[in-house]
């Protein structure tokens, strides 16, 4: 999936502009930004939900944006997303939600839908809340339950919007790990939209960061993470210190106040080990900690990779 | 203006879906069983005094005249030609559009909707075009109802309560009314039925901005609906006092 020029506007309020990118195949990718500067609009606009002004979007040698509607369609077969609250259908219980892709698309008979969906409810856990209906499940469990649907068509990118929000520290970490065991299993492309910082240094293989209206970097988990440009940094590492400000980012008054006072951003953090599945075995995309590092000649923070 | 446009290509496009396989035959069934147990009750609720305020109005009148017989024609006249579609267009877009459009609404607001259209289904055919058939045949068969309440409520005020006979009230049907008055009724529901659906389930799609926004596409949808449906009611009746010649003229 290779993303050229993307544009985006709301009447005159521009979102972002000329994003470029490229999601390597069957790795995971998350993309950072600060409240507000448009990662779900991007998410959705990749999907084809919302049209950008220009740019182009290549999937499998189609451009979506240039598709016509029912086309569109059909290439959003290959997606699989997971939405904020999990987006469940609030008049049918957890496993007919999953079910409904099958039913909808395909001719299987029920008894060939039932083993799909129990083992997409066996992947995120959650046999036994079959007959539940979505609002009388938690938060966690509905990002679950949606996951498993979006599963269910066995995608081959799988785009995450903030999987992290609203839940507590423990089901954010299994939830990683779900993700990381998931990407080990099905080999898709995963894409991670979060402002979670802790997610965005262990889970994925790359890193993107939105800032300001454009993709301010795009890379290896590692460039990232050891990256002394500012707007990285002060993101990566939750500082206060930077061009980001409480509103959007800081205008030359404040950045000048900020150099005069002497305040620097504190030395990066060393780089945590990546999270790996558990199962013990590699992933495919897996990285030997520390080689692009080592590669690109860059020393890594002090006590990184342990 | 945009807005119009907009509603007009969403109309173009569900007309389009209408044909389009695999029809959703389920959740036409499902939504013709709902809006009928949303619309049913309240219709049949104000016909009748409906029926029963033409007979009081007409009943003083008519007697001083020595016309009383004529009752059961007025009756007819005034339930099966106006009421009867009227009263349909009032619920149809009370109850069953604003049950629709809220339904719809929520729906959007959670990103159900955004969802479906990722899982590769079009919600135009899978929900809006179910919707839109089955106000269309609950119409239908609600402006029947509402015509057979009001014109036994009329008989029953008529017979009951005036002293009228009920042979002639009866025996006037014929006098002033002609077949082709319900088959414009009940093609007026049809439409009116056709128009509150496709209101309340492009407000609902395009609702926006939270459970406020929900609102405020089901209040405009009712609005705007009782607008429409009356404006239309008065074209279609206009064309059919041109192209159906009257009795007694």
């Amino acid at each position: 999936m290779h993303v050229e020029g993307l544009t985006k506007s709301f009447g005159r309020a521009p979102v972002w502009s000329d994003v470029s990118l490229t999601l390597p195949e069957g790795e995971i990718s998350v993309l950072l930004g600060p409240s507000g500067t448009g990662k779900s609009v991007f998410l959705k606009t990749l999907v084809g939900l919302l049209r950008p002004d220009r740019g182009a979007i290549w999937i499998e040698g189609q451009d979506l944006v240039r598709l016509k509607e029912r086309e569109l369609y059909e290439v959003r077969k290959l997606f699989g997303v997971l939405f904020q609250d999990g987006a469940l259908f609030g008049s049918m219980n957890v496993y007919d939600n999953v079910a409904f892709p099958l039913r909808e698309h395909t001719t299987m008979s029920e008894a060939q839908v039932r083993k799909i969906v129990n083992e997409k409810l066996d992947m995120v856990g959650l046999i036994g809340a079959e007959s539940k209906l979505p609002g009388e499940i938690s938060g966690g469990m509905r990002k679950r339950a949606g996951l498993a649907r979006a599963l269910v068509l066995d995608p081959q990118i799988v785009l995450f919007d903030e999987p992290d929000s609203g839940l507590d520290p423990v089901r954010t970490a299994y939830l990683n790990q779900l993700i990381v065991d998931l990407n080990q299993q099905l080999d898709a492309t995963f894409l991670i939209v979060t402002h979670d910082i802790n997610t965005a240094r262990t889970v994925p293989d790359n890193i993107g960061l939105i800032y300001h209206g454009h993709l301010a970097m795009f890379g290896p988990r590692e460039m990232l993470l050891s990256s002394t440009e500012p707007v990285v940094a002060q993101f990566l590492n939750a500082q206060r210190i930077g061009p980001i400000g409480m509103t959007e980012e800081k205008d030359a008054d404040e950045l000048a106040a900020e150099a005069r006072s002497g305040v620097k951003l504190p030395p990066l953090p060393p780089i945590p080990r990546q999270l790996k599945p558990s199962n013990g075995l590699r992933r495919r995309a897996e990285r030997v900690a520390g080689e692009w590092c080592y590669v690109n000649g860059v020393t890594p923070p002090p006590g990184s990779f342990q | 203006m945009r807005t119009v446009g907009e509603f007009l290509i969403f109309c173009g496009h569900t007309l389009r879906a209408v044909f389009r396989r695999p029809w959703q035959l389920r959740e036409f069934v499902q939504q013709a069983w709902f809006i009928s147990s949303v619309s049913i009750a309240p219709a049949a609720l104000v016909s009748i005094p409906f029926g029963a305020v033409i007979a009081l109005q007409l009943g003083s009148l008519v007697r001083q005249l020595g016309a009383q017989s004529f009752t059961g024609a007025a009756s007819v006249l005034a339930v099966v030609r106006e009421a009867g579609p009227i009263v349909t267009a009032l619920i149809i877009a009370g109850a069953g559009g604003s049950a629709i459009c809220a339904d719809l609404g929520a729906r959007k607001i959670r990103e159900e909707l955004d969802a479906m259209r990722v899982l590769g289904i079009d919600p135009v055919q899978r929900l809006v075009v179910p919707r839109v058939v089955a106000s269309m045949l609950v119409a239908v068969l609600l402006n029947g109802v509402v015509s057979v309440v009001g014109v036994s409520g009329g008989y029953f005020f008529n017979v009951v309560m005036q002293g009228g006979t009920p042979g002639a009230y009866l025996a006037s049907f014929q006098a002033l009314g002609q077949l082709p008055d319900l088959v414009s009724g009940e093609l007026k529901a049809l439409v009116f039925g056709m128009v509150a659906a496709l209101v309340a389930t492009y407000l609902g799609l395009n609702a926006k901005g939270g459970p406020k926004g929900v609102g405020d596409a089901v209040n405009q949808s009712v609005v705007i609906t009782f607008m429409l449906l009356f404006a239309i009611n008065f074209i279609l009746t206009a064309i059919y006092f041109q192209v159906v010649p009257q009795k007694g003229s």
